[in-house]
């Protein structure tokens, strides 16, 4: 999803690991975006830049278009304004590439409605009291999202830790990766902040 | 830093130390133009090298002393106790090893310990200049240090660090000479001063002046300001420190155990700026303060000033501390919007040391941590999308 040559920046890039390999295999040039302190460490012991930033406050100073990829990688389902995020995501990145935990797939279904627990799921690991997601969503309300906000799919890949899921995704996959871009409905500059939504 | 280890911890030390160390002088005749218009020559510039130059003259460090530092940055002077003020950071296998760097600190002209100041001879006189002595920048500053890196032969610098003051100057080499440094640290410093940083200073200033002793900055004959300037550096360090650093070390604590209902420094917290204030006037010179105040004061490189229209290669490095309130994260993080606006190799990181300003001289694991490796990768020339930043 990333071509080489690309311009990336990697909003929550924990320890680095995908910004490096881009940096390395696809000649990317990287920037990420993490707040925890010891990930930054991490990131720096690999050559990477990092800044030190909470991305729920928003990519105010980035002008719009200057990367050709946003990546958001597991961490839109652990940011209260998501929208106003991918909005501002968007308009920096002429396309953004989504990963999140996929929360109806079955293990978490059958826990939810036959152990009457809240789910634990190899891509949902935390306990209710631990977890940092604070937005619970499945693959279909991602969907319904894009189309609802005018977000342009233009791929999609529904994966089970290697294995890639094709049919009954919103059943059967642990996660999901969404490759947007804007279309019509984030080219009018930045955006207002929307209200937690 | 001015901690004095004792003679065994020194000789522990000395192993991954750089040992005793020179401080020499070059001198240009200039006269070098400054931004007040004045002009200064000849301008002497005391420093110090550490390490040793690569043929290919590429592994350069130039390292930026605050307010009242000096060239001596690390290892040990003949005769002295104790280190260079940066020591933890620098030498053999730290974070600028000087076993892979070759690097330099140079003391800042208007400064007092060994470059061209207020208390030099002025060649038209014959006298210390005191208050004749023109009043100079950072971007003054780093003009002197530019024809030291000529007279060393460097034409690129690998990197320019330092904190506070010396951030400043690492922020102004990047914008006076931008294709001759690879790579900036600024740490603990600011695009600008705030009022309240400015009104610091001038509160400083205004107890130097305010001294009888000060006489119009005519008196090298005399005897110094003492009681002014020691005042002075008692401001600065209530600034230095966290208000969480003044309770872990002084408390509330009493100097004799009991009130002496007197004027007398009672707390801990008293006998330490009172010490440190006396110290100080026998190293430091008073004019020196308030021209490099003023130099701290007037810097400002917000709005474009900082990064050239074309863009700059040089990748950058920025840390601030979340105690230091005199210069707080928020002035680090402008920079680091600065940065981002106009897609500069970034890192930031504000780390959690509760040592307040003082942090930027004290705290060397995380920092030691983030400036060895950002220099290691700086180094090899690994280049962020092979060096296509647009």
């Amino acid at each position: 999803m990333v071509e080489a040559g690309s311009r990336v920046l990697d909003l929550g890039c924990g320890t680095g690991d995908l910004i490096h390999l881009l940096m390395r295999e696809k000649n990317a040039w990287v920037q990420g975006i993490e707040l925890d302190e010891q990930a930054i460490y991490e990131c720096v012991k690999k050559g990477l830049p990092v800044c030190q930033s909470d991305i729920e406050s928003g990519l105010a100073e980035y002008p719009d278009r200057s990367f050709d990829v946003v990546i958001l990688n597991q961490s839109l389902q652990e940011v209260r304004k998501a929208f106003f995020l991918l909005r501002e995501a968007l308009r920096v990145g002429s396309r953004v590439v989504v990963g999140f935990p996929n929360f109806a797939h079955l293990s978490a279904r059958i826990s939810l409605f036959l152990g009457g627990r809240a789910p634990m799921t190899p891509s949902l690991p935390y306990h209710w009291y631990d977890t940092p997601n604070v937005r619970f969503l499945s693959i279909s309300d991602f969907k319904n999202f894009c189309r609802d906000k005018g977000f342009v799919v233009e791929r999609a890949r529904f994966l089970n830790g290697g294995k890639e899921i094709r049919f009954w995704p919103n059943l059967r996959a642990l996660g999901a990766i969404f490759l947007l871009s804007g279309g019509k409905s984030v080219e009018s500059g930045q955006v207002q902040e929307a209200t937690h939504g | 830093m001015e901690t004095k280890p004792k003679t065994d911890v020194v000789a522990v030390d000395a192993a991954r130390s750089l040992g005793v160390v020179q401080t020499r002088e070059y001198t240009f005749s200039g006269p070098q133009a400054l931004d007040s218009g004045e002009s200064l020559g000849p301008v002497t510039i005391a420093y110090e090298t550490y390490g040793h130059l690569n043929a290919e003259r590429s592994n350069a460090v130039l390292i930026l002393h605050a307010l009242s530092g000096d060239a001596h940055a690390a290892g040990y002077l003949h005769g002295e106790k104790g280190p260079g003020w940066w020591d933890a950071m620098i030498g053999p296998g730290k974070a600028f090893d000087t076993d892979r760097y070759f690097v330099i600190c140079s003391n800042v002209i208007g400064g007092c310990k060994g470059s061209t100041g207020p208390a030099s001879i002025n060649p038209k006189t014959g006298k210390p200049y005191g208050t004749e002595f023109p009043f100079i920048t950072i971007a003054d500053m780093v003009e002197a240090q530019r024809h030291l890196i000529d007279h060393l032969g460097i034409d690129r610098l690998l990197c320019v660090a330092g904190g506070s003051m010396g951030g400043m100057q690492a922020l102004q080499w990047v914008a006076s000479y931008p294709e001759r440094v690879r790579a900036a640290i600024p740490i603990a410093t600011a695009l600008k001063h705030s009022p309240q940083q400015i009104a610091f200073n001038e509160v400083i200033r205004q107890s130097i002046m305010a001294d009888p002793a000060w006489r119009g900055g005519d008196y090298y004959e005399t005897g110094q300001p003492e009681k002014g300037l020691a005042v002075a550096r008692m401001i600065g360090h209530i600034t230095f420190m966290s208000e969480q650093s003044m309770e872990e070390k002084f408390s509330r604590k009493l100097k004799k155990g009991h009130l002496s209902f007197n004027f007398d420094a009672d707390f801990e917290v008293e006998g330490y700026l009172r010490y440190r204030g006396a110290n100080f006037v026998k190293r430091f010179d008073a004019n020196s303060y308030l021209y490099i105040t003023k130099a701290l004061d007037y810097f400002d490189l917000s709005g474009g000033k900082l990064i050239p229209p074309g863009g700059i290669d040089t990748c950058f490095l920025v840390i601030s501390f979340q105690s230091d309130w005199l210069y707080p994260s928020y002035q680090s993080q402008e920079i680091v919007r600065l940065l981002k606006r106009r897609h500069v190799d970034a890192t930031y990181c504000e780390l959690k040391a509760t040592y307040g300003h003082d942090a930027f001289l004290v705290e060397v694991e995380g920092q030691g941590l983030l400036i060895r490796h950002f220099l290691e990768r700086t180094y090899r020339g690994e280049r962020n999308g092979n060096g296509k930043p647009r």
